[in-house]
């Protein structure tokens, strides 16, 4: 069934990004991850939304991409302040927290 | 033309929108600008004024052609010129307002409707307002040179003009409601403009909460006038849907009045807006308020006395007329509570006006005077008199309060104390004095002046209904302005001059700075008067004497932007008479001026009185009285010096005019001690007596208590598990914190792995 190839496809992007998350050693593709798994979420609002015939599905869709591109920003603006503090955009550097 | 016959009339609303959009310009940009902000005031107003004299024109205009297309039938049938265009004016309906009005909301088959309702009377306050307030706010440049909140000052100038408008052009009684409440509020501002000394601000809080009483009754009133128009629909047979709309509230009064309905209802819509008549236009016993106000700066006082604050009352009062005329029976009583009030408040005030020596204070006891005239005219139904003496007034006393302004502010030290500080200015300012005189001329009624006209006017039409009392009221009220405005001049411009230094030199002003500061100095140390107008702003003052060149020194004429605005409206002190006047056979103002309120043909108030030749004699011959007894008393000391000393009921009269009747004693004393003394008295004793032993008791139980609980509870229980916790806690975070690796990526592989618990949870119990 098609919606099974959707799901599939999302399944497997969001495990990229989930991966990605975990062992990127640098901000930026950390937040790029981040990014792939939002995009999995959206592939399947926008597949159940089409089988099911409800458009709130893409409603949600385009909600996720507004506040997706807002989090970027906000996103790209904490990476800029890491590497100016500390000259390193290895996320394993900004421990300061260590408890 | 590309505007039609009714463009400036259809856009009315703009007249107060500009001073609006001024006001918070001025506010916001206006120190950018410094002393140059006024400019946006004055072009402001200017503009208003420009769109009002078109309203005028074109209003006039407008009347023309109805009453042109209905007279010229009775001119052919009947013959003859004046009498019988009235004639034609009185047998038709009078030419509609015109209204437009948008709803603001509506709710279960009411609608609440905001708008303007543009008619003869709102264009002749249009045109007032905007005119006095134009001449104040070019006044104000030179008068406030160097003042601390020049800015504040014309900021507040331009929502008073605005405020005032609005109230103007309103076509429901709820607007007036807003527009009266910020004209107050504006007052407040203004009269407290020089709020670091005290009793400045007292007289600002104290304008503001005596006008409050009445304004109590303005509201009252005016939810009352909403069913006033219920009960008339009702009657008539419909759904009896209430409304504000003036003009429906005027209909409906004259309708309630005529058919006998609800006497009660309207007599208490009536009354309630008389109370705040009784505020905002200072009559007796509110009048307190309005002397008082004499603290702000003069050419605000000019503002609140002529043009804005207290004639807002009297045009109350005649825009919701019908009220009045049908809820205390105008038409065939011979006294009822309006003409009252206004006839006792023409006496009153004129009796104050006598003991005063701040010249501000004088004028203020005469409008109080005068507003009690307009009153008593609307209460003796003589609405067009009541009106046109609005519109005279207006201009002389702007241009007595300006002319005031100039005394003082190029005196020798800015004082209004007229005993110590003034006499024989005649010769230091000639063109000031000139113009103070025919403001006083006007005011007294000397013949041919716009006051002869305006209270004429009254005193005649109060005649012809029946108020025979009033009329005389009236005239003994002419003999007394007449006495204490000579009293006045002669005070303030005759004689030698009693200010600081007038035996260093002769006439002229130029004298040496040193003799200035001196006498300056001396001045402001004798100086305990209440009222002088530059105080506050003494450190801007010196600062203003080293850069221009008027300080301190002598009295001298005052220079260009004071003296143009006193000129004006020396001129229409006298011209504005010539618009209404039943002996020279001129009736335009009332043509002009007259309203629609509905089916108004059992209202005679429009007509102008008939002339009789023993009303001008009348009262010229009570002004005359007046102006001898005072010369005789004051000028010549015919009783000698201080008969008011020597003699003992003289001297009882006296004390009971300075101190005001005792009104203000009666008011802060008896009232408000009254009220705050006993209550005050029961609450202490209730405070020691009661609240004390139930506190003691209470105390001494809840102390029992505590030790109980202080004992066993709170020491071996609460304790015992607040230590036991905290260290509970601290071995658990302990724990904790080893978690804390402080590495991103293993918080959101935990994360993760936690979800992937759960998941892990939800598939196998599901």
């Amino acid at each position: 069934m098609l919606l099974n190839q959707f799901l599939l496809l999302s399944a497997f992007l969001f495990g990229t990004g989930i991966y990605g998350v975990i062992t990127r050693k640098h901000t930026v593709l950390v937040l790029a991850s981040v990014e792939l798994m939002l995009v999995a979420v959206n592939i399947n609002m926008v597949a159940f939304g089409a089988t099911l015939n409800n458009a709130v599905g893409q409603v949600f869709a385009l909600f996720v991409l507004t506040i997706a591109a807002a989090e970027v920003g906000v996103g790209l603006a904490i990476v800029l302040l890491i590497y100016r503090n500390l000259r390193s955009a290895n996320p394993d550097d900004a421990s300061v927290l260590k408890g | 033309m590309l505007m039609n016959h009714f463009w400036f009339l259809d856009h009315a609303w703009l007249i107060p929108l500009i001073p609006a959009i001024s006001y918070a310009v001025i506010l916001l940009f206006g120190k950018r600008y410094g002393e140059r902000a006024a400019w946006i005031g004055l072009a402001s107003i200017g503009s208003a004024w420009v769109l009002a004299l078109g309203t005028v024109v074109q209003w006039i205009s407008h009347v023309n052609d109805s009453e042109g297309a209905e007279a010229r039938g009775v001119v052919q049938s009947i013959g003859g010129m004046v009498r019988n265009i009235r004639l034609a004016a009185e047998s038709k309906l009078h030419v509609e307002p015109i209204i437009h009005s948008t709803t603001w909301f509506q709710n279960n088959g009411f609608k609440l409707n905001v708008g303007i309702q543009i008619d003869g009377l709102a264009v002749m306050m249009l045109f007032v307002v905007t005119t006095i307030s134009l001449l104040v706010h070019f006044y104000s440049t030179e008068y406030l040179k160097g003042d601390r909140r020049f800015n504040h000052y014309y900021a507040a100038l331009s929502l008073f003009s605005a405020s005032m408008l609005f109230l103007v052009v309103a076509s429901s009684t709820l607007q007036l409601l807003a527009g009266w409440e910020l004209v107050g509020l504006c007052s407040f501002m203004l009269i407290g403009h020089w709020w670091e000394e005290k009793p400045n601000s007292n007289a600002a809080l104290k304008a503001f909460l005596t006008t409050r009483t009445g304004d109590i009754g303005l509201l009252t009133g005016v939810i009352m006038t909403f069913f006033v128009v219920q009960k008339y629909a009702t009657m008539a047979g419909g759904k009896g849907t209430g409304s504000f709309d003036i003009m429906k509230v005027n209909e409906a009064a004259i309708g309630l009045g005529e058919h006998g309905g609800s006497k009660s209802l309207l007599f208490w819509c009536a009354a309630a807006l008389l109370l705040a008549i009784m505020g905002k236009s200072g009559q007796f016993p509110l009048h307190t308020w309005l002397p008082d106000a004499m603290a702000g700066p003069t050419p605000v006082s000019a503002l609140i006395h002529a043009a804005t604050m207290v004639v807002a009352g009297v045009y109350l009062g005649a825009r919701v007329y019908p009220i009045f005329y049908q809820g205390f029976h105008i038409a065939g009583g011979t006294i009822n509570p309006m003409a009252a009030i206004g006839g006792a408040t023409v006496i009153i005030g004129a009796g104050l006006a006598f003991v005063q020596n701040d010249i501000k204070k004088v004028l203020a006891y005469s409008t109080i005077s005068q507003l009690g005239y307009m009153v008593m005219a609307l209460g003796v139904g003589a609405w067009t008199a009541a009106i046109f003496h609005l519109f005279t007034h207006a201009f002389f006393k702007a241009n007595l309060f300006l002319g005031a302004g100039s005394v003082s502010h190029s005196g020798a030290n800015h004082s209004f104390d007229m005993k110590h500080d003034m006499g024989g200015l005649r010769k230091y300012m000639p063109k000031t004095f000139i113009t103070f005189m025919i403001g006083t001329a006007a005011l007294i009624g000397i013949p041919f002046t716009a006051g002869f006209f305006s209270k004429d006017e009254i005193l005649a039409v109060a005649g012809e209904n029946n108020f025979t009392f009033f009329k005389y009221l009236g005239l003994v009220g002419a003999v007394m302005t007449a006495c204490y405005m000579t009293r006045c001049v002669y005070l303030t411009f005759f004689g030698e001059y009693r200010g600081g230094h007038a035996d260093a030199h002769g006439a002229g002003h130029d004298v040496g700075h040193d003799v200035g500061h001196d006498t300056h100095a001396y001045v402001s140390d004798d100086h305990a008067t209440p009222i002088h107008d530059d105080h506050a702003a003494h450190a801007a003052h010196d600062l203003h004497d080293a850069h221009d060149d008027h300080g301190h020194h002598g009295p001298h004429e005052s220079n260009f932007p004071i003296l143009a605005p006193l000129f004006f409206l020396s001129f229409m002190s006298i011209a504005s008479g010539y618009l209404l006047s039943p002996m020279l056979k001129i009736e335009k103002f009332a043509l002009w001026v007259e309203p629609h309120f509905g089916d108004d043909k059992h209202f005679n108030v429009f007509e102008p009185g008939v002339f009789k030749a023993i009303d001008p004699i009348l009262a010229v011959a009570a002004g005359v009285v007046g102006m001898l007894l005072a010369y005789a008393f004051y000028w010549k000391k015919a009783y000698g010096e201080n008969i008011t000393e020597r003699n003992g009921a003289l001297r009882a009269g006296k004390n009971f005019l300075v101190n005001k009747y005792y009104l203000d004693v009666l008011y802060t004393d008896i009232i408000v001690g009254g009220v705050k003394g006993p209550i005050a008295q029961a609450a202490y004793w209730v405070n020691q007596n009661v609240i004390d032993n139930v506190l003691r008791y209470t105390g001494k139980g809840a102390a029992g208590a505590a030790q109980f609980v202080y004992k066993y509870i709170d020491q071996k229980g609460v304790d015992g598990v607040y230590n036991g916790s905290a260290s509970g806690a601290g071995a658990l975070g302990g724990l904790a914190r080893k978690l804390q690796t402080g590495r991103v990526q293993l918080y959101a592989f935990t994360v993760l792995f936690g979800l992937g618990a759960i998941a892990l949870l939800l598939v196998i119990f599901n």
